[in-house]
């Protein structure tokens, strides 16, 4: 099954979100309230570890399982709608405490309600779909 | 072993973690980004019928689908094999100013029952808490273009000024929620 290594993938980075309580309201209500290293230690480390992979795959023209050459692209240059759309989000990731990926983790965790997040997010992302001409980007 | 790995992991465990899993999504020749399931989930349930931006072939999508699924068995797994304390350690700052607003216990439970008990699943601020939230973060991850780990990882691991604005901007919008609004709806 073709799939099954993104499965695999997803449970370890779920246990491992789960587990360093990234995905908990507190964390994420205490990461704004600039009370602990906990998420900063977070997404930093995970940040700096990043740069240097990239940096490696860059320079050593690193090919992927397929064997073909891992490419990145360019985001388009804007600062309205990335400073604009980034501003919604934090707004919702605040309120609930949970970006995309810790809600489904959530879910798995046993949180039904989460389920309601969802919905709104995929509520949220259909209405940006419908907008989209109308918004300056 | 278990006992070892039921503790709470530390940042440095995780943060690595996340990086090891953009590293592996590379190597398998896709890219790190979660919220993009929520546009395909809105083309596979039909939305590109009428609106452009869900006109893709949204079945080449389906790898991240299965990603997201793997990480709601991730969360069953380390709920109900690798948790012996639901307990979070707040700092006591972040406490007491949670008390302050009126939430009772911070960081007893993993989540605060004052958003997440099924009792206020069933009452109308409540569920409009949920569904506004998760409505905000959709849209918000849409319009820039990407969430956490599209931008604050997968971009900013490629110095990619875009996703550095994007990550700015996530914080305008959580300060602003943090320090003006929850101290009003609470």
């Amino acid at each position: 099954m073709k799939y099954l290594k993104f499965i695999l993938l997803g449970v370890l980075f779920g246990i491992a979100l789960a587990k360093a309580e990234i995905i908990s309201w507190y964390r994420i209500y205490e990461m704004f309230q600039f009370d602990a290293f906990h998420m900063y230690g977070v997404i930093g480390s995970a940040v700096v570890l990043g740069v240097i992979i990239v940096q490696i795959i860059k320079r050593s023209e690193m090919k992927d399982l397929n064997g073909e050459q891992i490419t990145f692209n360019d985001k388009n240059r804007s600062i309205a709608r990335y400073l604009i759309g980034g501003t919604f989000f934090g707004l919702g990731w605040a309120l609930v405490g949970a970006c995309p990926g810790p809600m489904f983790i959530l879910l798995g965790y046993g949180y039904l309600p989460i389920l309601v997040v969802i919905a709104g997010a995929i509520l949220g992302t259909y209405v940006y779909g419908l907008l989209r001409p109308k918004l300056p980007h | 072993m278990i006992e070892f790995l039921s503790q709470p992991w530390p940042w440095f465990v995780a943060g690595p973690f996340i990086a090891l899993t953009m590293f592996s999504l590379l190597y398998f020749g896709k890219n790190f980004g979660v919220s993009g399931n929520l546009r395909t989930i809105c083309a596979a349930g039909g939305a590109g019928s009428h609106v452009d931006f869900f006109k893709f072939d949204w079945k080449k999508q389906i790898w991240n689908l299965m990603f997201a699924l793997g990480t709601i068995g991730g969360g069953f797994v380390a709920y109900q094999f690798l948790t012996i304390d639901q307990t979070v350690a707040i700092s006591q700052r972040t406490a007491e100013k949670l008390n302050e607003i009126g939430f009772a216990n911070p960081g007893a439970e993993y989540l605060p029952p004052e958003i997440f008990s099924m009792e206020k699943l069933t009452s109308l601020p409540g569920l409009a808490i949920l569904l506004l939230g998760g409505f905000l973060v959709g849209f918000g991850a849409r319009y820039a273009g990407g969430c956490t780990s599209g931008h604050a990882i997968s971009g900013l691991s490629d110095l990619q000024i875009p996703s550095l604005i994007a990550v700015v901007g996530f914080f305008i919008g959580g300060l602003t929620m943090t320090y003006f609004i929850i101290p009003l709806i609470f």
